[in-house]
């Protein structure tokens, strides 16, 4: 057989999962001329762009600019895109195995960690990341449905997913209809009852996960007026101490903005956005219907690890807050892929610097691969994924080099596509998509929009006349 | 972004030598695995010193006999732990301040990895990395 890697016989990846880890790592691939590489990218939706369209909100349109980068990924003639075939159903590791070279997982962070108290499965209490799929039209939440007749909501966690969750349960209907979120989500949120939103964070406000733009935009809500209370914003010593050690202005700035918001006067906005500061929920408790009412929070202090890093542990003080919905924000993890080792300490696919492991003999997996965030974790932004997914390509190359790679039994193109055709006819494919994505815009020009989503797998089927 | 996005991506490996173990075998792990320091732990797998390549040439330096030694003669018993939780920047911080090139991480006891300076290094690197590219696109990208 011909060395891979060649004119003759081009290096066959398979990438599971569209979204930014999956296009950074197939334009490292597909950029550099020593290797003849040949990218196909799975993903289970028939769209592509992962959380980009289904995760960033709706309200934050410019983050989603990145998508104009993929698209010029996309569009290198030896890359294609097979949109709604998922990994361990439509095709196997057997099937890519015996089509591939190399098999790289993307596939992220899916599920949301628990908060392990009592009264967590309460009817009312969600997943934040439900909430996000829900209102971003992602095809398995169209039916997902929260209770917005109450007074009150509550966010555990204050990192950008929770931030996203309560700007989008405070925006008013006239902000939110400038955007592409889903019709229905646009419908349930503009008969919103709720009046009171909060955001739970149970460290301080220096160590607090949201960024200063974030914040601010917070404090600039048409209809929601944002409240913080005095105590919670005055920083303890130890937080005192570690800014002035590490002289980090976006942290103090972050401080000074909230310490802003703490002396501010409502002015008479219909909702209330309220930054609660180093309390933890420890229960949820429910009426006899099994429908969450309240939640009792302790209140934590800080105490320095033996690196210096500040923790919270929990004090006797506590206190009671109503609450008829209840959203967790407080970390994601990885869903272990069928045949994929999978490192449970830290939700991730087991691998060294990306190369997927054995998990008796710690040895690198021949031909599989994980990068971004089912590699590392939940960290970081958008393109935090791009110097991973390099990692993650280098050791690639580096195997192939020492020939270290699957040995396909039907290493070509055509056939992989064949294969994809028998198992699903209707597949995406990026002209596909791109059809798609100008009918999404034009849709959306009409209503002022930047676009208008197609929701459900049926309804894009149509729209290409399959 | 904390230590264990590290630790996530580094296979569960921590390399450890038992206190009694003579020097020489010690070299032969640091050699083997090509790493600077190992963790010396005792029976119940809780970390008790570390043995870097410094401790051994700084005993070389005035010691001929540093091979037959144990790891216990010469490790450095007051070792900084870090837990998975504690955050990038700090953990960065202290240990540049302190002079630490290597960081056992224990969580509830137990030692779960070491994280190098390399890897603070590179870590952090890619997060700016990352951030200077999403804002690059934020901007050139409209």
């Amino acid at each position: 057989m011909a060395q891979a890697g060649t004119q003759a016989q081009p290096l066959r990846v398979a990438i599971i999962g569209a979204g930014p880890t999956g296009y950074y790592a197939a334009d490292h691939l597909l950029r550099q001329d020593r290797v003849t590489v040949e990218v196909d990218m799975f993903d289970r939706l028939p769209t592509p762009y992962g959380l980009v369209r289904l995760g960033v909100a709706p309200d934050h349109q410019k983050i989603k600019s990145v998508t104009a980068a993929f698209d010029k990924v996309a569009a290198h003639p030896r890359f294609r895109f097979f949109g709604g075939v998922e990994f361990g159903k439509d095709l196997t590791l057997a099937d890519l195995r015996a089509h591939y070279h190399q098999i790289l997982y993307c596939t992220g962070a899916q599920t949301d960690r628990r908060m392990g108290i009592p009264g967590e499965d309460l009817r009312g209490s969600h997943p934040a990341t439900e909430f996000v799929a829900w209102y971003n039209g992602h095809p398995d939440y169209t039916d997902a449905e929260f209770d917005l007749s109450v007074e009150r909501a509550v966010v555990v966690g204050v990192g950008n997913v929770a931030v996203d969750v309560a700007r989008i349960l405070c925006r008013t209907r006239e902000e939110l209809a400038a955007t592409d979120i889903a019709d229905y989500a646009l419908e349930a949120l503009s008969r919103s009852r709720i009046r009171e939103v909060y955001l739970l964070g149970r460290r301080g406000p220096a160590q607090a996960a949201f960024t200063n733009p974030e914040i601010k935009e917070l404090g600039e809500l048409a209809g929601a007026d944002i409240k913080v209370r005095p105590e919670e914003v005055e920083l303890d010593p130890l937080s005192r101490a570690a800014v002035a050690k590490s002289q980090d202005r976006a942290t103090t700035k972050k401080v000074e903005i909230l310490q802003g918001y703490a002396i501010r006067r409502p002015t008479g906005k219909p909702r209330t956005l309220i930054v609660r500061f180093l309390v933890s929920p420890v229960e949820l408790i429910g009426d006899a219907s099994g429908r969450v009412v309240k939640m009792r929070l302790v209140r934590n202090e800080l105490f320095a690890t033996p690196t210096g890093a500040l923790q919270p542990r929990p004090t006797s003080q506590s206190e009671e807050l109503p609450a008829g919905l209840v959203f967790r924000s407080v970390g994601y993890r990885g869903v272990p892929l069928p045949g994929v080792p999978f490192n449970e300490s830290w939700g991730v696919i087991l691998n060294d610097k990306g190369r997927v492991l054995d998990p008796d003999t710690k040895q690198p997996v021949p031909g599989e691969y994980a990068a971004g965030w089912i590699k590392r974790g939940p960290t970081g932004v958008i393109g935090t994924n791009k110097p991973d997914a390099a990692e993650t390509v280098q050791c690639m190359f580096e195997d192939l080099a020492q020939g270290a790679v699957l040995q396909p039994r039907h290493p070509d193109a055509a056939s992989a596509e064949a294969l994809v055709r028998q198992r699903r006819p209707h597949y995406v494919s990026y002209t596909d998509w791109l059809r798609l994505d100008q009918l999404e815009v034009a849709r959306g020009r009409a209503q002022g929009r930047p676009r208008v989503k197609f929701i459900q797998v049926e309804e894009m089927l149509a729209a290409l006349r399959r | 972004m904390n230590i264990a996005s590290i630790l996530a991506k580094k296979g569960d490996k921590a390399y450890t030598v038992r206190p009694d173990q003579p020097i020489r075998e010690a070299l032969g792990l640091l050699a083997k695995h090509n790493v600077g320091a190992l963790i010396a732990v005792d029976e119940a797998g809780h970390p008790v010193g570390i043995l870097s390549e410094r401790d051994v040439v700084r005993e070389a330096a005035k010691n001929e006999r540093v091979f037959g030694m144990k790891v216990t003669d010469i490790m450095t018993r007051d070792v900084i732990t870090g837990s998975p939780h504690d955050d990038l920047m700090t953990v960065a911080h202290t240990m540049t301040e302190r002079r630490i090139r290597h960081l056992p991480v224990v969580d509830k006891g137990r030692l779960i990895g070491i994280v190098s300076i390399g890897d603070i290094v590179k870590t952090q690197r890619d997060k700016y990395q990352g951030e200077l590219d999403t804002l690059q696109a934020q901007v050139l990208g409209e």
